[in-house]
C-alpha cells in the first residue's frame, strides 16, 4: 500500500500510457509541521523544486542529470541513483516534493543520531540493516566515479576497495564482515572529524 | 551552471553528508556567508514599467550588470528601487534570461537595438539559445552588409599617403574614385568597342568595284582597318603594362583571369607583325585573328553583370557537367538506333553512327533543320521518340542549374558567410567553455579559495605592510573574486577531493604526470592553514567570466597577457578562448613580479604552456612574496600564490 502524501492532480498520457503525473504537495502548514524546516525556507525549497520539475516530481533521470551538473569532471550517475534510491522513501520510483523535503530535513535539521541513520540507509542499499562489503565497495566506487579521470594523485583501480577496507577496519568491531547500526553509530559517534563533518552543512538553506 | 539548477546547490550539498562517514581525512571550512538575507524581491523600473524578481534569481549570473554590484549605481534611494532609462521591451527578454537561464531573441526586434541593450546588461550575445541563434545570426549578418554598402561610399574618400602606384591601382579597379579613372575607363571602353567593330565590319563585303566581285571590307581598306587596329592595340598594350606595374603583386596579377585576356586580346597583332608575308603560316595567322574577338572579353572589366555571370557558371560546372554527359548519353543512344534504323533506306543521309549525332542533336534541342529526315517508318518512329525525350532530357537539369544560379548569386552578395561558418565554431567553443568552465573554475578558484582561507582566518599583520593601493581593495577583489554560489560549489568539490583522497586536475597536467610516472617534487597540499606548503596548480585554467580577475597579487595581467590561447579541451577539441582579463596596473608596489625559473614540468604541449607552478615558499611569508609566475609565454594565470 503506498502512501501518497500530494494529490495526483492528473496525469498526461501519451501513447496510452500514463508518462506523468503532476502533483501538488500538501499544504504548506502540513509540511512544515512534519519536518523541521520554516515556512519561508520551504518556499524557497518549493520554487527551486518546481522550476526544475514543473510537473511536480522528479524522476531517476532528472535526479541524475541535476546532480550530475554539480560534478563536470567525474560520473556522478551511480551515487546520484543511491542518493535517490534514499530520498524514494514511497519506492515508487519518483521523488516528490514531500519526500525531497523530509529527507532534507533529516540532514540538515536532524538530530545527529537521525543523520546518521540516514547515511546508514544511503549505504545499506539492500535495506537489511546492516552494510555488507559489497554494498560499501558499491557505494565507493560510486563516490569514486564522481572524480572522474583527471586526478592527483593517480586514480588506483585498488583505491575504492582500499577505502573500503579501512572503512571495515574502523566500524566493524566485532569483525563479522558486516557493520551494523549500533556499530555504525557508536564509531561515528567516536570519531572527532564525523562529528564536526556531519554539522557542515546545517546552514545549506 | 545552470540557472534553475543553481537553486539545487544547497540540496547537492546536503547529499555531500553521504560522503561524511566514510571520509578519513578532515573536511575543509564551508564558504562563510557573510550576509546571509532572505530573499527578498527587488524592483527593476525600466523607463516606468516595474519588474520584480527575487535577488537571487539575479544573482545567478554575477558577472552581469544585473547580477553584481553594478546595479548599485542606479539604485533610487527614495523609490527603494533601481531605475534603468531602457527600452522595457528588450528588457523583458533579459530578464527572461535570468529566469530560465535561456536568452531569446524577440523577432520583432531591430537588431542592434537589441545589441545594445545586451551590451549594456552586460550579457554576451553567444548565450542565445539555439532556438532563435539562426535568426539572430542572419539578421546580424544583414545588418553588417548593409553597413558594408553604406562604407563601400564612403571608401572613396582619399586616405593619406597612398603611394603613386597605390593610386594608380585603386584607380583601375574602381573608376569612380577620380575623374582621371574615369575617363580612362571610358577610353578603354571605347576602343574596345572600336575594335569589335572593326573585327566584324571587316568582313563586310563592302561596296564592289564593278567588274570585280566582291570584296570584304578588310581587304578594300587594308591601311584604314591595320592603322585602327595598330591604335587599340597600342592602348590595350599601355593599359596592360601600366596595370602590371600597379599591381601590388605582379604575379598574381599575371595570373588572374582579366590580364589573361589582356594579353591573348593583344597578342595576335604581334605575332601577325612577326609573321606577315609568310604563306606557309597564313593559314595559322587567320586561325591567329579569331582570337582577336576575345577582346569583348575586356568588357567584363566595364560590367559587374558579366563577372558574375562568368563566375557561376564556373560554379554551376558540376550541374553542367551532368547536362552534358546525359545528352551525351542520350545523343549516342539515339544515333546508335536511328543508323540502324534507317540503314536498309537508299539514300540515307545516316550513313554512319557520327553522321547520325548531328540528326539526333538537332532533333533533341527541337531545332529541326531538316537536312537530316529518316525515311522509314522505324526511323519515324524512332525520331519522334528521340525528339520527345530531347526535350525532357533538356528540361530536368535546367531548373537545377537555374536555382544554382540563384543561389550562388545571393551567395555572392552574402561573402561573408565564410566569415559566419568560423564564428560560428568560435561561438559554439565559447559555449562549451562556459559549460565546463565549472570545472576549471574549481580548478583554478581552490588555489584562490586556500588564501582567502589563509587570509580570513589568520588575520595576517603583513596586511599592514602593503601600500598605496590597499589592502581593502585586493581584499575585496578576493571575496568578490567568486560569487557565493561559486564557492559554495567549490566547497563541495573539495569535500569531495578530502573524501577520497585525491584532487581535481587539469587534463594538461595529468598526462604530464602520467608521463613523469608521478611528480617528485611535487609539495604535499595541506588543507590546514597552519601549515602553509606550496601550492600547486595548473596554472592553464580558462576563465570565461570576465570579472574573475585573477587575485591581485597573482596580477599575471601586468605581465603577459595575451588574452587568448589556445587550449586543449578535454574533450580534445581545440578552441580559442578570449579571455577578458581587466588588466591591473602594475602599480601594486606591494607585488614584485618575478618570473620564476621554469618548473620541471612543463606541458610539452604543441600549443599551450602550462607550467606547473610550484611556489616552494610559504605563501603568507614576507610582504615582498613573490609572485611566482609561470614562464611560459602564452600563460594565463593564475596561480595565486604568495603573499599580498
Amino acid at each position: 500500500s503506498k502512501q501518497v502524501l500530494g494529490h495526483a492532480l492528473w496525469s498526461i498520457v501519451e501513447d496510452g500510457e500514463l508518462s506523468t503525473v503532476c502533483y501538488r504537495p500538501e499544504g504548506l502548514d502540513r509540511l512544515v509541521q512534519q519536518t523541521k524546516f520554516s515556512k519561508k525556507e520551504l518556499q524557497v525549497l518549493y520554487r527551486g523544486f518546481k522550476n526544475e520539475c514543473p510537473s511536480g516530481v522528479v524522476n531517476e533521470e532528472t535526479f541524475k542529470s541535476i546532480y550530475s551538473q554539480f560534478f563536470p569532471q567525474g560520473d556522478s550517475s551511480m551515487y546520484a541513483h543511491f542518493l535517490f534510491e534514499a530520498f524514494d522513501t514511497q519506492n515508487n520510483g519518483s521523488v516528490s516534493f514531500e519526500d525531497f523535503v523530509i529527507s532534507l530535513s533529516i540532514i540538515l535539521r536532524g538530530s545527529i543520531t537521525d543523520k546518521l541513520n540516514w547515511a546508514f540507509n544511503l549505504y545499506d542499499i539492500n535495506k537489511d540493516g546492516c552494510i555488507t562489503r559489497e554494498e560499501m565497495t558499491e557505494i565507493m566506487h560510486s563516490i569514486y566515479d564522481m572524480m572522474g579521470k583527471y586526478t592527483y594523485p593517480h586514480m588506483k583501480d585498488s583505491a575504492p576497495k582500499e577505502h573500503v577496507d579501512s572503512f571495515f577496519q574502523k566500524m566493524d568491531k566485532n569483525n563479522d564482515g558486516v557493520v551494523t547500526m549500533d556499530e555504525f553509530l557508536e564509531t561515528c559517534q567516536k570519531d572527532e572529524n564525523i562529528m564536526q563533518s556531519m554539522h557542515m552543512f546545517d546552514n545549506v538553506i | 551552471m545552470a540557472a534553475g539548477v543553481a537553486a539545487w546547490l544547497p540540496f547537492a550539498r546536503a547529499a555531500a553528508i553521504g560522503w561524511m562517514p566514510v571520509a578519513n581525512l578532515p573536511m575543509p571550512v564551508a564558504p562563510a556567508e557573510k550576509n546571509k538575507r532572505q530573499d527578498e524581491l527587488i524592483v527593476l523600473n525600466v523607463s516606468g514599467r516595474r519588474f520584480q524578481t527575487w535577488r537571487n534569481t539575479l544573482d545567478r549570473y554575477p558577472d552581469t550588470l544585473l547580477g553584481s554590484s553594478e546595479k548599485e549605481f542606479f539604485y533610487n534611494e527614495e523609490t527603494k528601487e533601481y531605475f534603468f532609462d531602457r527600452d522595457p521591451d528588450v528588457f523583458r527578454s533579459v530578464l527572461n534570461f535570468y529566469r530560465t537561464g535561456k536568452l531569446h531573441y524577440p523577432r520583432y526586434e531591430c537588431i542592434s537595438s537589441y545589441d545594445e541593450e545586451l551590451a549594456f546588461f552586460g550579457i554576451v550575445p553567444e548565450i542565445i539559445g539555439d532556438c532563435c541563434y539562426e535568426e539572430y545570426k542572419d539578421r546580424k549578418r544583414e545588418n553588417a552588409e548593409r553597413l558594408m554598402d553604406d562604407q563601400e561610399d564612403n571608401k572613396d574618400a582619399k586616405l593619406p599617403n597612398m603611394t603613386f602606384r597605390e593610386t594608380m591601382w585603386r584607380a583601375f579597379e574602381n573608376p569612380h574614385t577620380s575623374t582621371m579613372a574615369l575617363v580612362f575607363y571610358y577610353v578603354t571602353g571605347f576602343f574596345i568597342a572600336v575594335s569589335v567593330i572593326t573585327n566584324v565590319v571587316e568582313t563586310v563585303p563592302c561596296g564592289s568595284v564593278p567588274n570585280q566581285k566582291e570584296v570584304p571590307c578588310g581587304e578594300r581598306y587594308t591601311v584604314a582597318f591595320f592603322c585602327m587596329d595598330t591604335a587599340c592595340v597600342m592602348i590595350f598594350t599601355v593599359e596592360y603594362l601600366m596595370r602590371l606595374f600597379a599591381a601590388p603583386s605582379r604575379y598574381r596579377f599575371m595570373r588572374s583571369v582579366m590580364s589573361i585576356i589582356d594579353v591573348v586580346a593583344i597578342l595576335p597583332y604581334y605575332i601577325g607583325l612577326v609573321m606577315t608575308d609568310n604563306e606557309d603560316v597564313s593559314g595559322a595567322f587567320v586561325t591567329l585573328r579569331v582570337f582577336r574577338v576575345f577582346r569583348i572579353f575586356k568588357f567584363s572589366r566595364h560590367s559587374q553583370g558579366l563577372r558574375i555571370l562568368g563566375y557561376t557558371l564556373k560554379s554551376c560546372a558540376s550541374e553542367l557537367g551532368f547536362l552534358l554527359f546525359s545528352l551525351t548519353m542520350a545523343i549516342i543512344i539515339f544515333a546508335t538506333v536511328m543508323f540502324y534504323a534507317e540503314k536498309g533506306s537508299s539514300s540515307s543521309k545516316f550513313t554512319s553512327i557520327p553522321a547520325s549525332f548531328w540528326y539526333t542533336i538537332v532533333t533533341m534541342t527541337t531545332l529541326g533543320y531538316g537536312d537530316m529526315v529518316p525515311k522509314t517508318i522505324a526511323g519515324k518512329i524512332f525520331g519522334s521518340i528521340c525528339s520527345l525525350s530531347g526535350v525532357l532530357v533538356i528540361a530536368l537539369p535546367v531548373p537545377v542549374i537555374v536555382s544554382n544560379f540563384s543561389r550562388i548569386y545571393h551567395q555572392n552578395q552574402r561573402a561573408d558567410k565564410r566569415r559566419a561558418q568560423k564564428v560560428q565554431k568560435a561561438r559554439l567553443a565559447r559555449i562549451r567553455i562556459s559549460k565546463t568552465g565549472s570545472s576549471s573554475a574549481f580548478l583554478h578558484s581552490k588555489r584562490n579559495g586556500l588564501f582567502n582561507e589563509a587570509l580570513e582566518l589568520t588575520q595576517l599583520p603583513y596586511k599592514m605592510n602593503l601600500s598605496n593601493q590597499g589592502s581593502t581593495e585586493d581584499e575585496k577583489r578576493l571575496s568578490k573574486s567568486t560569487s557565493l554560489l561559486e564557492s559554495q560549489h567549490h566547497h563541495l568539490l573539495h569535500c569531495l577531493e578530502k573524501t577520497t583522497n585525491h584532487e581535481f586536475v587539469d587534463e594538461q597536467y595529468y598526462q604530464q604526470s602520467y608521463l613523469e610516472g608521478g611528480l617528485q617534487n611535487y609539495p604535499s597540499r595541506s588543507p590546514s592553514l597552519s601549515s602553509q606548503d606550496g601550492v600547486t596548480g595548473t596554472c592553464c585554467t580558462r576563465r570565461t567570466k570576465k570579472h574573475h580577475t585573477p587575485l591581485p597579487n597573482a596580477s599575471a595581467p601586468a605581465h603577459m597577457q595575451p588574452l587568448t590561447h589556445t587550449h586543449t579541451h578535454p574533450q580534445g577539441l581545440q578552441e580559442l578562448s578570449t579571455i577578458h582579463i581587466q588588466p591591473l596596473s602594475t602599480s601594486r608596489s606591494s607585488l614584485n613580479m618575478r618570473v620564476d625559473e621554469p618548473a620541471p614540468l612543463n606541458c610539452q604541449s604543441s600549443q599551450i604552456t602550462t607550467a606547473i607552478i610550484s611556489i616552494p615558499t610559504p605563501p603568507v611569508t614576507t610582504p615582498e612574496g613573490d609572485a611566482h609566475l609561470p614562464a611560459g609565454p602564452t600563460h594565463q594565470n593564475v596561480v595565486k600564490v604568495s603573499a599580498l
